[in-house]
């Protein structure tokens, strides 16, 4: 009998179960709640060699500029507030990874095809765009009744593992999110083999609905493998109602070469991490 | 926000709906002209929800929401539905908005970092996809939006570099490129020059209206490719006093708009 009521463990326990070469989703939508600290884990890692699956924020600006990332399946990357996503959009002009480019609709059916278990959604997106040229792969499909509409046939987006953020989880892998946004995690989580939830907080399961209501409970335990409590975890990006985004350290992350950020902020673990941004802060309030 | 196509949208104001003052009234700017030219964009629209890229777009939907199209939905530009004064009415997460689109209930306005004749809109890449000389947003949702429901663009910086004879990427599908896709529908381009349809025999770009102190001459000039001008073309119309009004004292009275234009 195996005992699935713990699924708490660290976030380099999380990397250590990732492999170079898989296909792995990141939760959240541009800089708003990204599985940052996870991400950090990753980038501590040699896992390298990924097809990342994400609505693309900072976590695919980190990546990319790092050279993990072989294939990136995205409808865009953006800080929101910073419009262009600087390392990323480097990585881009200098041909550092391969791009499969869709639209924010077939990126959505992808995902609920793989949650689904089946090959493809069919999207009314795509025909006409130049994503057709540019996804040479992708098929078309004849509606079969009598208006015979042809439309684009998404394929699955299938995943060997998804990293999200919520606001709270229990053990077991019930994630709560207390944003105004659910954005796309619980699908990530629906279309892995393996999902990894970090939190702001571990709570008993009990505390997840004391106060708030059942439908803020947006990832099943069933499809999550781990689960790790990450105060801050989504920081730079925000984490509402726990914290907005950090403007000023995203600023800095968005204007100072990688090599800089990455010899500064993301040498150590989580906890240097956190203290490093700490510290900058305070440099910069004495400026 | 990021909307699901596009450029950030200011914060929701929950401005309070002011009686307005009697001051005499300055004569409208260039940017006030743009604000009225895109807020025509939603007249008669009903119950749909208005989707403004930009600055000036969404004063223009605000503007139309509070005047002539008072059942126009808006966005805080994250999941909620909200009024004019900011009471929130509704939730719109990413996912349900994305519903919407393909519902067709809802008019975008969108950015274009290139345009061509036939509204083919580009705001992935500049210069070859494969290794782009710049890599701007990516595709974000103008392919879906296009085939969906009624499109429009908000171009402030009207020039040769944006209204191109070709684009680098189609995101947005053009009227060339539609092949009688049952929603798709290219309503109208709002530049910092003046507003444009495609109420042509083959649906290309024409210019339908100048803001005033702009000449046929200059969009001409600025357009890099052939544009089809009417015999007589009408001034983009003045704001009413009531319309100035509100855009000045109730809904943009930080005067944001005048960063977008200039003039």
């Amino acid at each position: 009998m195996s005992d699935r009521t713990d699924k708490t463990m660290s976030a380099d326990e999380v990397v250590s179960r990732l492999e170079s070469g898989m296909t792995l989703g990141i939760g959240g939508w541009g800089s708003r709640r990204k599985p940052m600290s996870l991400v950090r884990a990753l980038l501590r890692s040699r896992v390298t060699d990924l097809t990342v699956v994400s609505c693309g924020g900072p976590d695919i600006g980190m990546l990319a500029a790092a050279g993990r990332i072989r294939t990136l399946v995205a409808a865009f990357a953006t800080l929101d507030s910073i419009p262009l996503e600087p390392h990323y959009r480097a990585a881009r002009e200098r041909g550092a990874l391969e791009l499969m480019e869709i639209d924010e609709a077939m990126f959505l059916w992808g995902l609920r095809a793989a949650a689904n278990r089946l090959p493809f959604m069919p999207v009314r997106a795509g025909l006409g765009s130049d994503v057709m040229r540019v996804n040479p792969g992708l098929r078309t499909v004849t509606s079969p009744y009598e208006d015979g509409e042809t439309l684009v046939a998404m394929p699955a987006l299938r995943l060997d593992a998804a990293l999200v953020h919520v606001s709270r989880a229990d053990g077991r892998g019930n994630g709560q999110y207390l944003g105004p946004d659910p954005y796309f995690d619980d699908l990530f989580c629906e279309a892995a083999e393996a999902a990894y939830v970090s939190c702001e907080r571990i709570v008993d399961t009990a505390e997840l609905t004391k106060e708030t209501a059942p439908q803020t409970l947006l990832i099943k335990r069933h499809t999550v493998a781990g689960v790790v409590e990450s105060p801050r975890g989504a920081h730079f990006t925000s984490c509402v109602p726990d914290y907005g985004r950090d403007e000023a350290f995203q600023k800095q992350y968005a204007t100072t070469s990688w090599a800089e950020f990455a010899g500064r902020f993301l040498d150590g673990d989580e906890h240097a991490y956190q203290s490093a941004v700490r510290d900058w802060h305070e440099e910069a309030a004495h400026e | 926000m990021s909307d699901i196509t596009g450029a950030p949208l200011p914060p929701p104001t929950r401005t309070p709906l002011l009686p307005p003052t009697r001051t005499p009234l300055l004569p409208p700017t260039r940017a006030e002209y743009c604000v009225i030219a895109c807020a025509e964009a939603w007249r008669d629209a009903g119950e749909i929800l208005a989707s403004p890229m930009g600055l000036i777009p969404s004063i223009g939907a605000r503007l139309a929401r509070c005047t002539f199209s008072p059942d126009l939905l808006l966005t805080d530009g994250e999941a909620l539905l909200v009024g004019p004064d900011g009471t929130v009415e509704g939730w719109l997460p990413y996912r349900q908005h994305l519903t919407l689109a393909a519902g067709g209930r809802r008019h975008v306005m969108m950015g274009a970092s290139q345009i061509d004749r036939y509204g083919n809109q580009n705001i992935s890449c500049i210069g070859d996809w494969a290794r782009p000389a710049r890599q701007l947003l990516g595709v974000r949702g103008a392919p879906v939006n296009t085939l969906n429901h009624a499109t429009s663009y908000w171009i402030p910086k009207h020039s040769r570099r944006v209204f191109v004879e070709k684009v680098d990427m189609v995101c947005g599908v053009g009227n060339d490129r539609a092949g009688g896709a049952p929603f798709h529908h290219l309503a109208r381009v709002v530049s910092g020059l003046g507003v444009f349809d495609f109420a042509t025999p083959d649906r290309s770009m024409r210019l339908a209206s100048l803001h005033p102190g702009v000449t046929v001459e200059e969009v001409r000039e600025a357009t890099a490719f052939p544009l089809a001008v009417p015999d007589e073309v009408p001034y983009t119309r003045d704001p009413t006093a009531a319309e100035l009004r509100l855009i000045r004292e109730v809904i943009d009275p930080a005067d944001t708009r005048s960063r977008e234009v200039a003039g």
